[in-house]
């Protein structure tokens, strides 16, 4: 399955992943009528951190062992069939077990009137590219694969000829 | 063709049939259970006596689970002996089920503590949805909510479960006396501020609590001496109340085990790969004594979430894949009366020698119940409380769980906005997409097999790698 991807190297703190995401799960999908007129404000499932130079955007990494989904007192939290990790409000009792669970601290709480419970991402199940991927202006968000993006992360190995051919 | 046979359908039961059936989708699999339902949350029970939820959001998988993963179900139908020459677990009713892998789920037994007068009708348990529907349904009986003495209900217990259902009652508009035995509530989660503050949200939202008491005898009614109508503490204390809830815990039902000659000490002994003394037949969850990463040996831990996993292991184990329970230890979240509370690890253990506690406490002023308190040992974290903002403090039980060295940034910890930021970079990378890889497809060489070729390009955020 693919999956988001952080780079801190190319963030550059603007944030716009976090509107993108907010608007795309608003009810109007509309940048100005979501912030402006929707109650609740509709929240973002990803956020960045920022610390003088560093920053990066943090999210759902859909885990292979979702710790979350594995510690879930109900079944609010369940690893689809798709390795999506997905959060249906109508079993979440708002424990927030999950919180407590999620090593990368990628649940947010949510609440609608009397209904209480938790946010995170989903992957933009509408769309083709999730929004906060597609709106970031630097890749920093990356959207592949686990192993491609694990390649990037060791850079390819020079031809052997380059490396003065001492390999067999 | 491998024979499964669970015992229990609850989280380790569950946590074991998926497991088993991620690695092995042919061999038999069967779950037993005394309970004639499908499996359903137990901590989902309070939300009944709330009027929340009802019994079909409860659910603790859907109607086609035992159907989609090919288990045959035995519910209502409760295991009274397992042969361990024969390879075999004998139902009450005369079946008898053939195992070649059996895992023992059977969770635990609420404790009764010894008093008078407990047979009478509104002595109630509260582990069960047939608790949970009959507290409701007494409390409809005595007209609770209505006011008046007579309609109150007294909780023994302010521990987890007494909490969860003290809330529950409150929800319903019910205002309980909890009794409990030490000094102070939510003793074995908690440690001293934060048992305070969990004091003062109980008895904001309208909660009788007493403490360093306990309940020497439950009284009739006046026009029916059959059901309850007050009680009499040990210190001679008469209370009147219409229903009486034991909420002191629940205790390892670990007979069956025990009867076949297993080893068990306070629970059934299992080592990490969740096996018992006897091969081939395994324990998880409330029943077993397994190993705990910050104990450093074995203990029993009844929540919920190291049942699942517990299971998740043993079914590994049992359909041939290998894997062991490493990083399992105690973690609790509180969210009654209103409070946002996460304990993990060993928390009361500060000022004894080699522990290191950071703490800072608000209780009162303009951040009053914010509250965060980390205990290190060798400067890795072997326990926390958080009160109030608790967003982050999975980032935190992962450096307890993973044994991390955090010398370099436990100043930072005690912060409300204590992040991944705030770890070192090398930490910090781990996040950003190494939890998505697997063990296995580590080992597989994931990620090396683009080596030879370019690095992948990028194009508009997506990766493109051949």
């Amino acid at each position: 399955m693919r999956r988001v991807f952080a780079r801190e190297e190319v963030c550059i703190a603007c944030r716009l992943c976090e509107v993108a995401c907010a608007v795309e799960h608003s009810e109007s999908k509309h940048i100005i009528t979501a912030m402006r007129h929707e109650h609740p404000k509709p929240i973002s499932r990803i956020h960045v951190e920022v610390d003088g130079p560093f920053s990066f955007a943090m999210q759902c990494r859909h885990c292979e062992e979702p710790l979350c989904a594995q510690s879930c007192l109900t079944q609010a939290l369940r690893k689809g069939e798709d390795g999506v990790v997905r959060y249906n409000p109508d079993y979440c009792i708002a424990c927030y077990t999950c919180m407590l669970a999620c090593p990368e601290g990628a649940i947010v709480k949510a609440s609608r009137g009397t209904w209480k419970g938790v946010a995170k991402c989903d992957l933009c199940p509408d769309r083709e590219i999730p929004a906060c991927v597609a709106i970031c202006p630097n890749e920093a968000l990356l959207f592949g694969e686990a192993w491609e993006w694990e390649a990037m992360q060791t850079p390819a190995e020079p031809p052997i000829l380059a490396r003065g051919g001492h390999r067999a | 063709m491998p024979k499964y046979v669970i015992v229990g359908n609850s989280a380790g039961g569950v946590g074991a049939a998926e497991a088993i059936r991620e690695v092995d989708p042919c061999g038999s699999l069967a779950i037993v259970s005394d309970e004639p339902t499908p499996a359903y949350s137990r901590p989902g029970i309070a939300e009944l006596v709330a009027g929340a939820k009802t019994v079909e959001r409860i659910v603790y998988r859907d109607d086609d689970f035992y159907r989609k993963l090919r288990i045959e179900t035995y519910f209502g139908r409760p295991a009274v002996r397992i042969g361990l020459a024969e390879r075999k677990v004998y139902l009450e009713d005369g079946e008898e089920l053939e195992f070649e892998k059996l895992l023992l789920a059977t969770g635990g037994t609420p404790i009764r503590p010894p008093m008078e007068g407990a047979d009478r009708a509104g002595v109630l348990s509260f582990t069960t949805v047939a608790d949970a529907l009959a507290l409701r349904a007494r409390l409809a009986a005595i007209g609770s909510g209505a006011g008046g003495e007579a309609s109150r209900v007294l909780v023994i217990g302010a521990g987890l479960i007494g909490a969860a259902c003290s809330d529950a009652l409150v929800r319903a508009g019910v205002k309980p006396i909890v009794v409990e035995l030490r000094d102070r509530p939510l003793n074995l989660l908690l440690d001293e501020p934060a048992s305070e503050l969990a004091r003062r949200a109980m008895v904001k939202a309208g909660v009788e609590l007493i403490c360093n008491a306990t309940v020497k005898e439950v009284l009739g009614r006046p026009d029916d001496d059959r059901s309850v109508g007050g009680a009499v503490l040990a210190d001679g204390r008469r209370t009147d109340c219409g229903a009486v809830v034991v909420a002191v815990g629940v205790r390892p039902r670990m007979d069956l085990a025990a009867k076949a000659g297993l080893k068990v000490n306070r629970g059934v002994v299992v080592d990490q790969r969740m096996e018992t003394s006897e091969p081939g037949i395994y324990a998880c969850g409330d029943v077993a004594e397994a190993y705990d990463c910050i104990y450093g040996g074995n203990r029993v831990v009844p929540i919920w979430p190291g049942a699942y996993r517990g299971g998740r292991v043993a079914g590994f184990n049992m359909a041939g894949r290998s894997a062991l329970s490493e990083d399992a230890t105690v973690m609790n979240t509180i969210k009654y009366f209103g409070m946002s509370l996460v304990s993990a690890g060993e928390i009361n253990v500060g000022g004894q020698d080699g522990y290191e506690t950071l703490r800072r406490l608000d209780l009162d002023g303009p951040d009053a119940g914010r509250y965060r308190k980390v205990i290190l040992k060798d400067n890795r974290v072997v326990g926390f409380v958080f009160a109030g903002e608790i967003e982050r403090s999975g980032i935190v039980n992962w450096l307890l769980r993973q044994k991390v060295d955090v010398s370099r940034f436990k100043d930072k910890l005690l912060s409300d906005s204590f992040d991944l930021i705030d770890l070192p970079a090398e930490l910090r990378r781990a996040h950003y997409g190494e939890a998505t890889i697997s063990q296995a497809q580590r080992q597989l060489g994931w990620g090396r097999r683009l080596s030879h070729a370019a690095s992948p390009r990028t194009n508009g955020g997506i990766i493109s790698g051949n």
